[in-house]
């Protein structure tokens, strides 16, 4: 626990508390967590698995099965390209193709200044308005690939990684 | 709060009067709805929402004019919509730019705005009222009752529109005699397999177990289906009423909501209808006077599509990996925290008020003998009218796609409607005239999935659909037993392998004899359905897989590997446009002078054909 700001540690427990009428928290304690720093860590999986009693391993494994959930800290910019059908039928997969290629990372993955992750998301139930896609939950209808380097161009002049 | 059935019964009859002078504007007084549904915010609608509640009192007239935001109206491709009552006349395509107009115009001076109404696309004519428009004609509205209508964040909408009138029914009949009410309206299950959602209430009543459990299925992964979120988020209370009248039916004092985490609007609007169904006594203890106490909760999902499968959905909800259980023991006998539990999805839970509301009889009027009621359709894709579709059980293809769906754009021609999502089939234009229904979807080697309805031209390669669906499944498969998670991969390579022209005859015997493994072997739904999509393209579009064997042809030209860009010289005015968006300086040429692209250098990326001004440009 030595590796957790006393400020984080004080936030988690504070997040677990919320739950302590619930049966079987663990995944509502995971997703605030998740919202809340971004990430899930070993030593905040571990800080989980004290207060709620429920072992490391169980945890990591409820961690790593889920893709909301990440060990890693995900950029401050998340493009969640839609590749549900409908959108895949519309021409969603060049759209991922041109991210990678101008952010050079592979859906998954996080650009290096830490501004950018590229997922692929499972249908956003935005099929009217396909290829869709969502930044930060702003969600984006119709989009052309043309449209691809602007997109990322409105969001580098917004801000760097902070 | 709401202590007797009388009292509820006043309540009702107040806001019933309240929504009915919306609707017919009693004293003078005009309504405005705003489309709050996903697709029209992502357009703008909140923006509009604000623009309205900006210019109204600014005007002088909000006195005279209230502004809602309702729920999905089902027509996302014509979005954002804007109604106004009592004249019902309905806006669609509107911007923000576009509300001072109809403040000015309609509101202050009744005039309609006619170049934002919706023009019929085979009469030309522009059509005023909503329910003269030729995609709304043929839809009945039951599990989508109050969406685009309501506002959802309004629990006394939601009373004024029928809401617990069927919770009031069923508490004045034993729990018996409203699951024979479910029976006898036919029910099915409408998040995929269609199980007589009466029976599975059935075996949860005749548990003997002082704790019992409602389960709500919202974790609605099938991508291309929409329902379950438009009507959480156009009249969550209808879906907490039928969760209700579940749990008087089998005994259960809690109720469990899995929604999408994807879903952010939608499980907003269902804690804001809790919260104030709890405030009023709707929810809790002895609702309404009676011995009957319920509660429900709400979980998330966390991006997992085997979610959806109702034991994987237990695990999660019970904070463990969502694999799925083998069965039996089923639900109904060892559920939730091992007690008795039911699991319907949210359209089914949708229906059951209309059913306890309107009687059985009402329902079973409507659909086929063994298919009744109405089903819910995200109708996607290559079709000009994009949208959820509500219509009777027993409606064709043909009506869904060229009918409600105004057909194929661009003069394009129809080559399969895949429904079902990754565990459904195609259907193809000698299918054209089947009543849909569960079984004659099953019968055709498709399935209604939780209904799921993509429309396919053309131009799209049935090989490459498979692939996608494949791709799904594999990323998506738990791997908690090998024929899923390791034959789901094997079929994947496959399909790889002759999109990239690779492929060999035997390749397409080994694929169907690996799909047959994976559907006979897999423990879940999932994995006994993950080669559907591959063995329905394989059946239906047999030449098309030969093409990409033998020939080593896509004749969609979709297949990067099986086709190539090419400029028609005779076409081709040199102008030079293509070689300069070109990423990759693969095409050259002289000014005035036909172009070329260089075949080694070309990425397929497409960006030529896009450019190219006099479509000189093509694929082959």
């Amino acid at each position: 626990m030595a590796h957790l700001q006393a400020h984080a540690e004080k936030q988690i427990i504070e997040i677990i508390s919320r739950y302590k009428d619930e049966k079987t928290p663990l995944m509502m304690i995971l997703s605030d967590i998740q919202k809340e720093f971004g990430y899930i860590p070993l030593e905040v999986q571990e800080l989980v698995s004290e207060q709620i009693g429920v072992p490391v391993a169980e945890i990591y494994g409820v961690v790593t099965f889920y893709s909301f959930f990440s060990l890693n800290p995900k950029g401050k910019y998340v493009i969640g390209v839609c590749l549900g059908t409908a959108c895949y039928v519309k021409g969603a997969q060049q759209v991922i193709d041109k991210f990678s290629e101008i952010l050079n990372i592979k859906p998954g993955e996080t650009t290096e200044d830490g501004l950018f992750t590229l997922e692929a998301l499972r249908c956003i139930g935005a099929c009217g308005i396909a290829p869709a896609l969502s930044i930060n939950g702003k969600v984006y209808p119709k989009v052309a690939v043309s449209q691809v380097p602007a997109i990322i161009e409105e969001y580098r002049k917004m801000g760097g990684a902070n | 709060m709401i202590n007797t059935k009388q009292e509820l019964l006043q309540k009702i009859e107040v806001c019933s009067e309240q929504i009915n002078d919306k609707f017919s504007g009693k004293g003078g007084k005009r309504s405005i709805v705003i489309c709050g549904g996903t697709g029209c915010l992502s357009s703008d609608a909140q923006a509009i929402l604000e623009k309205f509640q900006e210019l109204i009192p600014a005007k002088g007239i909000d006195a005279k004019v209230s502004v809602n935001q309702v729920g999905c109206f089902g027509f996302c491709s014509q979005g954002p919509f804007v109604k106004i009552f009592p004249e019902d006349t309905l806006y669609r395509g509107v911007q923000v730019s576009d509300v001072e107009e109809i403040v000015e115009k309609d509101l202050l001076n009744g005039e309609i705005v006619e170049r934002l109404l919706y023009v019929d696309p085979v009469t030309k004519e522009k059509i005023q009222k909503q329910d003269e428009i030729t995609f709304y004609k043929k839809q009945v509205r039951v599990a989508l009752h109050g969406c685009g209508v309501i506002n959802p964040e309004n629990i006394e909408e939601a009373l004024g529109y029928g809401a617990y009138k069927g919770l009031l029914r069923a508490l004045s009949m034993t729990q018996q005699e409203v699951i024979d009410e479910v029976l006898a309206a036919g029910l099915r299950g409408r998040g995929g397999g269609g199980f007589p959602t009466g029976r599975k209430w059935q075996f949860a009543l005749n548990q003997n177990s002082a704790e019992k459990y409602v389960v709500c299925n919202g974790d609605e992964g099938d991508p291309g289906a929409f329902m379950d979120r438009s009507i959480l988020e156009g009249n969550p209370l209808a879906v907490i009423e039928g969760m209700a009248i579940a749990g008087y039916a089998i005994g259960a004092q809690n109720g469990y909501f899995y929604v999408r985490a994807e879903y952010p609007t939608a499980v907003a609007r269902l804690r804001k209808a809790i919260e104030e169904a709890k405030k009023i006594g709707l929810l809790g203890e002895n609702i309404l006077g009676t011995d009957f106490s319920f509660d429900v909760h709400i979980r998330l999902g966390a991006g997992a599509f085997v979610c959806g499968e109702e034991t994987a959905l237990l695990n999660s909800i019970e904070g463990k990996r969502g694999m799925p259980r083998p069965r039996p023991p089923f639900p109904a006998v060892k559920g939730l925290w091992q007690k008795p539990s039911i699991i319907n999805n949210v359209e089914t839970l949708a229906c059951v008020p209309y059913i306890l509301r309107e009687g059985a009889e009402k329902f079973a009027s409507m659909g086929t003998e063994r298919s009744k009621g109405t089903k819910v359709f995200a109708l996607g894709g290559k079709v000009n009218n994009v949208g959820l579709v509500e219509i009777p059980m027993g409606t064709t293809v043909r009506d869904l796609i060229y009918e409600i769906g105004g057909g194929i754009p661009n003069g394009k021609e129809f080559k399969a409607i895949q429904t079902g999502g990754p565990s459904g089939g195609c259907l193809t234009a000698k299918d054209l005239d089947t009543p849909i229904d569960f079984d004659n979807l099953v019968a055709l080697g498709s399935m209604m999935g939780s209904g799921g309805a993509i429309v396919m031209d053309e131009d799209n390669c049935m090989v490459d659909v498979a692939k996608f669906y494949m791709e799904f499944i594999c990323d998506e498969s738990c791997g908690k037993c090998s024929p899923c998670r390791i034959g789901t991969k094997r079929i994947l390579e496959i399909l790889e392998k002759i999109t990239k022209g690779q492929g060999t005859l035997q390749d397409l015997a080994d694929l169907e004899d690996l799909s047959e493994a994976v559907k006979s072997n897999s423990l879940c739904g999932l994995g006994q359905t993950a080669a559907n999509p591959v063995l329905s393209t394989m059946r239906q579009f047999k030449d098309e897989y030969i093409a990409h064997v033998v020939d080593k042809q896509c004749p969609a030209h979709i297949c990067k590997d099986l086709m190539q860009y090419y400029i028609v010289p005779e076409q081709c005015k040199g102008c030079s446009k293509c070689s300069r968006v070109c990423p990759v300086g693969a095409i050259s040429g002289v000014i005035k002078q036909p172009f070329v692209i260089d075949q080694d250098k070309c990425i397929k990326c497409g960006m030529c054909i896009s450019s190219c001004p006099f479509h000189a440009i093509i694929k082959k």
